[in-house]
């Protein structure tokens, strides 16, 4: 556990030291609040309800796009430098490689959606001073919202840090955990619209979007959980077996 | 710790990058790895540090496979790879600091380590820059210090001094001589008289298979069979000496090098040294015998017979 750690923190210092955690969490916060507050017809005014689901259906796309651009260079770029060699060849494990890189991604996710807790206290604010009848916030659908987020986006990591094992062109990584990403986030959902019996159930079950929106609802089910976890799960496995095919196979 | 190679293979394809070799390394020892390019020195490094499978064979080290044990094995081994890559966005100190705790340096001893890599390697001043922001021969000397942060067992070092300027290279050649004293070292290079400097022994391979196994002594000893003199003697027409060299019992055949100052290259039988014959030929005729010099077969030679093909 401690490798792990001292491997997400040299990848944590570097996403800070090269600006790329910066502008990730300006151009996060901008998107977000820009949707939430201020454009007209989906804000938080326009809905009157004292609630976060606009937030969440925005950073719901918003992250789709900002993790693979944050993979992408976990593995492909030590590829390319070689420095993979070095990294593996001191006392980890291939595994300890590829968690501590979900954990720097997860631990920046994680500091991103803290930065937008002000949104919370402000709605919060708003219903407390009786503003346009907004209504009391939801705090524990507010809860089961980020809890959501945080899922799906160890999910989308997973998902990243495989596309950036298997190949050494970062622009390639990024392409690719899109096009695996686009498949849960949108195209499995639209087929189940179209599917009926067994099929569309398999499709919905495998849609981030109906796990995320029964969450972003509340409603906590370990189904939910369980698909985001394994989806997760399974990425980072794969990651951990392109890098050990070294030592397999010929 | 000893590292034993025991018949391994590897193949690319069709082709054999390593071709069914076994050597055996003893601690205090320090293993000079050569041969030209692509004659599967790296890919043996490779596989004693585990980063590549080993198609055929095993290689154990302390007794223990690096198949099964690479991870206990890894951190008693320290390594430069070639092209030495680096995290060039680190800055020195952070990239050893990450490099010692990865290779489990306690707390406790982590400052000690560090101050020793830095003074060792010369990278004092140079300690808080980026390593992108530093030239080549630096680089090397950061590659060094991460391999040794840790004081390992076992150091694989791929062309260790390649951009050092030669004083760094003396250094790195007296550091590597003093670790190989407790230690077990193999290091591979291109540059012949690094070998002699700094390896108590010399492997050379080519196209995957190993031609020559012995220190630089023996190796001379095999290439050469016979002794060769050079002679140089005044007071004397040369026709004269000529012939009387020829007419020693021990004389295999003499050439003339320059007529003019007497200099001559003679050859000895086999197993037969002709020095005396030629100190008491000088006194019974009351020669000067001003010079004589062996001719060594220089390791360039060496090298060259046994990797052209």
């Amino acid at each position: 556990m401690k490798t792990v750690w001292v491997i997400a923190k040299r990848e944590l210092s570097s996403f800070f030291d090269s600006l790329i955690a910066y502008i990730m969490l300006i151009l996060f916060l901008g998107f977000n609040g820009f949707f939430t507050w201020l454009e007209s017809g989906n804000d938080v005014f326009f809905s009157g309800q004292a609630s976060l689901r606009g937030f969440f259906s925005i950073a719901f796309w918003t992250l789709f796009f900002f993790i693979p651009a944050l993979t992408m260079r976990l593995l492909a770029e030590e590829k390319k430098t070689g420095t993979i060699e070095l990294l593996l060849t001191k006392a980890v494990t291939d595994r300890q490689v590829v968690w501590g890189k979900f954990l720097a991604v997860f631990i920046l996710i994680a500091i991103a959606l803290l930065l937008t807790l002000p949104y919370v206290f402000t709605i919060d604010g708003f219903a407390l001073l009786g503003y346009d009848g907004l209504g009391n916030l939801d705090l524990s659908a507010t809860l089961s919202g980020y809890l959501g987020l945080l899922l799906m986006s160890a999910m989308y990591i997973g998902i990243g840090i495989f596309a950036s094992s298997i190949n050494n062109n970062q622009i390639v990584a990024f392409l690719m955990a899109l096009l695996i990403g686009i498949f849960f986030q949108f195209i499995f959902g639209a087929m189940a619209g179209n599917a009926t019996g067994w099929l569309g159930e398999l499709f919905e079950t495998l849609s981030t979007s109906a796990h995320f929106e029964s969450i972003a609802r509340g409603v906590i089910d370990t189904r939910d959980i369980i698909f985001f976890v394994s989806i997760g799960w399974l990425g980072l496995f794969l990651a951990e077996v392109s890098l050990t095919k070294r030592k397999v196979i010929d | 710790m000893d590292i034993k190679i025991e018949g391994i293979t590897k193949s690319y394809g069709n082709q054999k990058a390593v071709n069914n070799i076994s050597f055996e390394v003893k601690t205090g020892e320090i293993l000079g790895f050569l041969g030209p390019n692509g004659a599967g020195k790296t890919t043996t490094m490779k596989m004693i540090t585990n980063y590549i499978a080993i198609s055929q064979g095993d290689i154990t080290i302390g007794g223990k496979s690096v198949k099964k044990h690479a991870d206990d094995l890894k951190k008693h081994i320290g390594y430069l790879p070639e092209h030495n890559p680096l995290y060039l966005d680190m800055p020195v100190m952070d990239y050893l600091i990450f490099c010692a705790q990865l290779q489990g340096v306690t707390k406790k001893d982590l400052n000690k380590r560090l101050i020793d890599m830095i003074v060792l390697c010369g990278l004092d001043r140079e300690k808080h820059k980026k390593i992108g922001e530093l030239s080549k021969g630096y680089r090397q000397r950061v590659g060094l210090a991460q391999a040794m942060i840790h004081d390992p067992q076992i150091l694989i070092l791929d062309e260790p001094t390649t951009g050092l300027d030669p004083n760094q290279i003396v250094e790195i050649r007296k550091l590597i001589r003093e670790l190989g004293k407790a230690k077990t070292v193999i290091l591979s290079t291109h540059i012949l008289p690094e070998v002699e400097a700094t390896c108590d022994r010399i492997l050379i391979i080519n196209r995957g298979n190993i031609v020559a196994d012995g220190t630089a002594h023996s190796l001379r000893n095999k290439a050469q069979g016979q002794e060769v003199l050079k002679v140089k003697i005044e007071d004397a027409q040369a026709p004269e000496v000529l012939d009387n060299l020829k007419q020693l019992e021990s004389v295999f055949s003499v050439t003339t090098l320059d007529e003019a100052t007497n200099y001559f290259q003679l050859e000895s039988q086999p197993e037969k040294t002709s020095k005396r014959n030629i100190f008491q030929l000088c006194v019974d005729k009351h020669w000067v015998l001003t010079e004589m010099t062996p001719v060594e077969t220089r390791l360039e030679d060496i090298f060259r017979n046994l990797t052209m093909n």
